[in-house]
């Protein structure tokens, strides 16, 4: 079955495109964004906007490390550079860059990864950002978002260009369904409530959203009742909506496509230690580097289905 | 190096390269993947590597300690180190045509862990030559005789990293240590000249002490007597520097397609056909 079809959702565009298509939209209205690429514009979209804004773009070619430093020095000269890469290579390659040049001094740079997960499929392990939100947190300062659809991913950019200060967005390279027709509400830090329950609450963002509505409404038919929230913002977390969902409903299941450590899970579960324990299990790639091969056979074998989010709801309920 | 040299002539040689060529077009365009036009530049200097003798390496025993090395540093042209490992005899060559496929070992970059006979796992650009440095100083330390051969893109030295490597092998005069400049004139989005020229090459290397030879690449007989002069000299990293073509073997058919980089993307079933009878043996 595809994704978002038992939940009655249509099939969008993937989140880079969204975030392409939104960045030269906005490019007028924010004469002061620049982009700054390391020769991969074509996969992170960013030259959607080059193209528009030619005087506005800057390709270092490959160079990653460099292409951060880069762009902290343009916000130091007062732009607002938008800087993209795959997940993997802008977090993992430029990371004491991304430390010194930009969360440190608090330099107003966009930092975008594209590329995101294990649904990247055939290029394989090399190319997953996997570990990216991880990384990310750890730069206080820093926000980070992980949008779930198209939508929500063009709200995101903007939020991104209105936020004064350093800012990581993760998009995907797979279509993915839509969750808001109609929009949304999307500020910073705000989890949205797309769906209400009362049995267990399943926190999820980017892929991982459409999987856990699916697996919500496969629950239902078996009268489980699950709130999702879409933790959109997993820096600064909305610690309130986790209390609240943790009250009100008792159990919680995290479900991202990144490894266990230090992503959503371990923020979510960070909070609900220290407000309100209650018993959570985590639905993730786990402690693992995975492989090549088509993006549903991943999901399927790494364990990013609504079959594993469906069953890790049941188990949290019997404990 | 291995001291009776298997010497294929150069028809045979050119023979063997059509037969990566061919594979590399299989496997791609059946896994609708992948990047044939970074692999099919590289087809000279892995087949002589492989088939000129100038790798010393066992398929029987791929972890042999005194085997030669080769890092294929741009990973994403594997499917000309795949298809040049099947040849050797690494694996059958019906594996080819599993590439990228979920449960192959033959991944979409170089996975060392997965497949015996690589030497490094890449897809990470920047890297190889660093770990050829590293893996020279430690063969040398034990008083091997193997030969470290790392295959780098044009594009690819803008990474910081290589020109670090570059500066380590100098120092620690790497004279078992071969950098192959894969000099195809294209990198992702477009002509490298256009997004970062890093030309000429050759200075830039000659200035980091390096001893460098500047070949045409997608002729077989310059690339071996290349390897051969690399490999004669042991006071010294040796850079050659590889003028190619990005999808050599195929030129027609990526200028009908109005495009001479064609990163990234796998031919057609249609024009593989096509791109199968340029190549007939
Ligand atoms: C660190 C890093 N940055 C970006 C990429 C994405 N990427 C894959 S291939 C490629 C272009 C490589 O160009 P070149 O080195 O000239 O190799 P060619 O394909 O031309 O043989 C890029 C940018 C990558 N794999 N690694
Ligand atoms: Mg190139």
């Amino acid at each position: 079955m595809a994704l978002g079809e038992l939940a009655g959702l249509k099939m969008g565009p993937a989140t880079r495109d969204a975030f392409g298509d939104a960045l030269k939209a906005l490019g007028s209205k924010y004469p002061d964004v620049v982009t700054v690429d390391g020769d991969v514009g074509n996969s992170t979209r960013t030259e959607v906007f080059a193209k528009a804004f030619p005087d506005r773009a800057f390709n270092v070619g490959i160079a990653e490390s460099n292409m951060v430093s880069v762009a902290g020095g343009l916000a130091a000269a007062g732009k607002t550079p938008v800087v993209a890469s795959f997940a993997c290579f802008l977090l993992c390659n430029a990371y004491d860059q991304i430390r010194m040049s930009i969360a440190f001094p608090d330099m107003n740079v966009k930092l975008v990864g594209s590329h995101s997960g294990i649904s990247i499929g055939e290029d394989g392990p090399s190319q997953m950002g996997i570990e990216d939100v991880a990384m990310a947190c750890t730069f206080p300062g820093m926000v980070v978002m992980v949008p779930a659809d198209g939508p929500s991913t063009t709200k995101a950019t903007e939020a991104m260009l209105e936020h004064k200060g350093p800012t990581y967005l993760r998009t995907g390279r797979a279509k993915t369904p839509i969750i808001y027709p109609d929009g949304c509400d999307f500020q910073i830090g705000k989890a949205i409530q797309v769906r209400d329950g009362k049995d267990a609450t399943i926190i999820a963002n980017g892929l991982m959203l459409p999987i856990a509505l699916d697996a919500a409404a496969a629950l239902e038919k078996e009268g489980i009742k699950v709130r999702v929230l879409d933790m959109h913002t997993v820096k600064p977390l909305d610690e309130a909506a986790i209390v609240k969902a943790a009250k009100e409903t008792g159990r919680i299941v995290v479900a991202e496509e990144h490894l266990m450590a230090g992503g959503l899970g371990s923020a979510v579960a960070t909070v609900l230690a220290r407000t309100t324990p209650v018993p959570v299990e985590f639905v993730n790639v786990g402690d693992t580097y995975a492989e090549s091969g088509d993006p549903e056979g991943l999901l399927q074998k790494y364990g990013l289905t609504t079959e594993t989010v469906a069953a890790a709801v049941k188990k949290v309920k019997n404990r | 190096m291995v001291a009776e040299r298997k010497k294929a002539s150069i028809a045979e040689l050119e023979a063997k390269a059509k037969v990566l060529r061919r594979h590399i077009i299989e496997m791609t365009t059946e896994a609708a993947s992948g990047h044939p036009t970074s692999s099919l530049s590289a087809v000279e200097v892995v087949t002589a590597l492989y088939f000129g003798g100038f790798l010393n390496v066992d398929p029987k025993q791929p972890h042999w300690p005194d085997r030669d090395r080769i890092i294929l540093s741009k990973g994403h042209a594997c499917p000309v180190l795949y298809s040049a490992m099947a040849e050797a005899g690494f694996f059958p060559t019906s594996l080819l045509l599993t590439l990228r496929k979920l449960g192959s070992v033959l991944e979409g970059h170089p996975n060392l862990k997965r497949l015996p006979g690589i030497e490094a796992s890449t897809g990470s650009l920047g890297q190889g030559l660093s770990i050829g440095v590293g893996q020279a100083l430690g063969l040398r330390m034990d008083k091997r005789s193997s030969h470290v051969f790392v295959i780098i893109g044009d594009g690819e030295m803008g990474e910081g990293q290589v020109w670090e490597a570059l500066a380590t092998a100098h120092k620690y005069k790497l004279g078992n240590l071969t950098a192959i400049i894969d000099q195809n004139g294209y990198q992702q989005t477009g002509a490298a000249k256009d997004v970062l020229d890093q030309t000429p090459f050759a200075d830039k290397l000659a200035a980091f002490g390096w001893h460098v030879q500047t070949i045409e690449g997608n002729k077989m007989a310059p690339v071996v007597e290349a390897l051969e002069k690399a490999t004669a000299i042991t006071d010294r990293p040796t850079a050659i520097v590889s003028q190619t073509q990005k999808g050599f073997g195929i030129l027609p058919i990526l200028e009908e397609e109005h495009d001479l980089n064609y990163h990234g993307k796998p031919l057609s079933k249609k024009l593989a056909e096509k791109a199968l009878a340029l190549l007939k043996g």
